[in-house]
This record gives C-alpha cells, structure tokens and sequence, in this order.
C-alpha cells in the first residue's frame, strides 16, 4: 500500500477530497499529470443552483461548507462575498425568478426581488430596459487553483502530491504511464478526463469559452447572470451562449458564458467566441470601450442528468468516483468530498448521497 | 528627423518620426514601461506583436496596446500607475 487513499486528480474535487481525507487522520497520495482541467479553467462562481431538489441541496450544503472556509482562505483565494443578480430581460424571465426567488426562500437561503429601478441602482452598468432581478446573498466568487493550492497546504503530514500519469485503474490499484502499480485502500477518480480511463462512466466533455478585460476601476459588483442562463445551460446539444459577467478583485470583468458538446478543441472558436461577447454587450454595452486580455476554454465534464458522479465505481471494489460536475466542480466541491468521504468511511452524512450514485447509471442499463 | 510628428507622454511633448510605434515612444520618453502589474512590479512592451497584452496604456482615454498603436500627432499617451 502506497497510502490509505490515492486520488487521481489534483482539481478542486481531488484537493477537496485530499483535505477532508487528511482530516479524518487517512494518509493521502495525491497524483495529477498538471495538464489542468477544469478548475484552472472555470470561473469560479459560487452559486446556489436549483434546477432540481440534489442540485439545490448539494450547492447549498457546499455553499455553508464554503463559508466556513471563508475566514481561513488566503487572499490569493480571492473570496468574496459579492452575490448572484440573475437578471430578467422579460415577463417571462422574471416569473422564472419569482419561482426561483419562491424555492430558495423555501431555504433560507437570503434572496430578494428587485425592481426594474433597483437593478438599475444595484448595477448602473448595465444596460436600461431589464425589468427586474433576483439577487441572492449568499453567492460569492474564489479563484479555484489557489483554493486547492491552499488545501492542500493545510494538512502537508498527511498529503503527498506527486506528478504522474495515471493511464490505467484497477479497483484499488493505479498503474502510472512509468509501468509502475500503486495501491491504497481506496482510489478516488477526481479528474473529469477519467473517461480515458472508464469509458464505462457516462461522461461528455461540454466546452466553455470565456474572456477576462484589463483591470479598470470597478464596475460591477454582483455577479450578473441572465436568467436565460438556466435554458442555456440545460440544452443537451448544440452550441448556446448566455449572459455571465463577474467582478473580480483586480478589477478585472470575467466574461462566460457558452457550452458546447462534441468538440475536443481546446481553441478558441471564434464564432462561438463573438456570440458569446455580442450577449455580454447586450447587458453592459460599454464593455465595448473596454480592452480585453485573454480568452480561452475548457471542458466540463457532463453527466446525462447534470449531477455529479460521488460514490463507488458500479462493478470495481476499492474504486470510488467524485467527477462529473459538469459546472458546479468549484461550488460543490466541500459537499461533493464530504459525501465521498463519509461513503467510504461508512459514515452518515449531513445530506442524502443517493442522487448523486454512480449506481443511478449503472441500473438503468440493465434490461428490463 | 523627417516628417516628425508630435504627441503627448505623460503629458510630456515629444517628437518622432512618422510611423514610431507607441511603444517606440515609451521609451523614447522615459524608462519604456507601461503600467504596474499587481505585484507591484512595473511592466514594459514584451512581446512586440499584440499578445502578451504587457505594454497596455491609455491612448486618448482609450486602454490601448502601445506596440500596435502607431504615434499620431497630438495623441495623448498616458502610462498606468
């Protein structure tokens, strides 16, 4: 045995894991090949999602594990508090808010509607004619690879970080492209490219582009979704765009949003990248007087359900699964480990990890 | 110098030669950089053609690539603290 877990995958799942492992006393070998995924990529949005009830329950236990970690984190992790304003541009959107604004109070979660007049105030970047918004509160923003960064720093007696190649798994063994085996009590697959190494886990690579301006005095404060997002964001295939803007602490705009299924490119694509600017200039128009420094992409790992994968792989013992969070990898990824931990060490659990089960797959492809 | 053109660098006049690149002018006018990165270090034109994005400046109130903007008469220049 090379440890008592060995995590593939060194994203903010894997550093998530790795931390709550190590906290239960469990010796950790961490394994990444530094490619970076989707944590180097993603935006790192904080947000309270509920387009079903495991989607909403898994992002609000992450978002209360989140801010526990708040007062902790560096200030290269980048926390703030700033908020979601999903913003609706018609009479249509703003009932998706209002029923929205109805299932998050049902929470707690601190929420409230706005005004055509008030987004106006809250945000007077933006452009006129909205007709109103949902801010909710407790939404905030990191920058991801200095969170696992400092993960992984909190407990460095009981994490090894070793860069390697995983290119095959076995149950509770890896064998790494060197040819040699490694074994643990446990093996976590924390990389959303595991399908090279499952091609059982129903997994797709859904691309996102995203572009960040040069630092200028603020302008924004919350981050700005459109409510269109949601249907944006669900279409199963072509290309969609939605409006995504947020304010990071340099100053700096990051722009989002697009998704993309069946491509394996990791170049910018301009068409998709114009699409997605034409929105964004949509709702803040001077962004057009604003200089841009970077664009690039990356891949979400998609589930046919959009839920994460957390629990043991279906037919390998000693295998266990936290991968697949398509979009929500960085806000889900306290809950996402504490769920996989408390599985593996037979523990109860503070929600119910059944929705997000392997197995959930694995029965539906049984006959009948 | 033929055909000199005059601009504005950090509000100080300077004179060059028609096609000067604005980063030409940085250092023609001063030290060559162009604005302060956030670890407080300055930074200067790097890469020359418009990719590494290291010598932004405002150019007439606009942030502006220095190394793909050419000099223009009385165009105003203005490094990043």
């Amino acid at each position: 045995m090379n440890a008592d877990v060995i995590i593939v995958g060194a994203g903010i799942v894997g550093a998530a894991c790795a931390h709550a492992f190590a906290q239960h006393g469990l010796d950790v070998l961490l394994l990444d090949d530094l490619r970076g995924g989707a944590t180097a990529a993603g935006m790192g949005h904080l947000v309270v999602m509920d387009d079903n009830p495991a989607e909403l329950a898994l992002s609000q236990y992450s978002l209360g594990l989140w801010r526990r970690w708040a007062p902790a984190l560096d200030e290269g992790c980048a926390y703030r508090n700033c908020g979601t304003l999903w913003l609706a541009a018609n009479a249509e959107e703003l009932a998706v808010a209002e029923h929205k604004r109805a299932l998050l109070d049902a929470e707690g979660l601190g929420c409230r509607m706005l005004g055509a007049e008030a987004v106006r105030e809250a945000e007077p970047m933006l452009r006129p004619g909205l007709v109103g918004g949902l801010h909710v509160s407790g939404d905030g923003i990191v920058y991801a690879p200095n969170v696992v960064r400092w993960l992984l720093t909190q407990q460095p007696e009981r994490i090894r970080q070793r860069q390697a190649t995983v290119s095959e798994v076995s149950g509770n063994r890896v064998r790494l492209d060197s040819g040699e085996w490694l074994s643990a009590s446990a093996v976590v697959l924390a990389s959303g490219s595991a399908r090279d190494l499952c091609p059982e886990l129903p997994i797709r690579p859904k691309k996102g582009h995203l572009l960040i301006t040069d630092r200028y005095p603020a302008r924004i404060r919350h981050q700005l979704v459109e409510l269109g997002y949601v249907s944006s964001a669900h279409s199963s295939s072509g290309t969609s765009v939605a409006f995504n803007a947020q304010p990071r602490p340099t100053g700096q705009i990051l722009i989002g949003s697009s998704r993309q299924f069946d491509s394996l490119d990791p170049a910018v694509d301009h068409d998709v990248l114009a699409r997605m600017l034409a929105r964004a200039l949509d709702y803040l128009p001077e962004l057009a007087n604003m200089n841009a420094i970077r664009s690039w992409t990356g891949f979400r790992a998609a589930t046919p359900d959009s839920l994460p994968l957390l629990g043991p792989h279906p037919s390998q013992a000693g295998l266990w699964l936290a991968l697949g969070h398509e979009g929500l990898g960085v806000t889900t990824a306290p809950g996402s480990a504490q769920l996989l931990v408390n599985q593996v060490l037979k523990q109860p659990s503070a929600i119910d990890s059944a929705p997000y089960s392997p197995l959930r797959f694995a029965r539906a492809e049984q006959p009948a | 110098m033929s055909a000199a053109i005059e601009l504005h660098v950090n509000g100080r006049a300077l004179r060059v030669a028609l096609g000067t690149s604005v980063a030409a002018a940085l250092y023609l006018a001063g030290d060559g950089t162009s604005r302060t990165a956030l670890d407080g270090k300055r930074r200067a034109p790097f890469c020359g053609m418009g990719v590494c994005q290291e010598c932004r400046v405002s150019i007439n109130g606009q942030r502006r690539l220095a190394c793909q903007t050419v000099c223009a008469d009385g165009m105003q220049v203005e490094t990043q603290p």
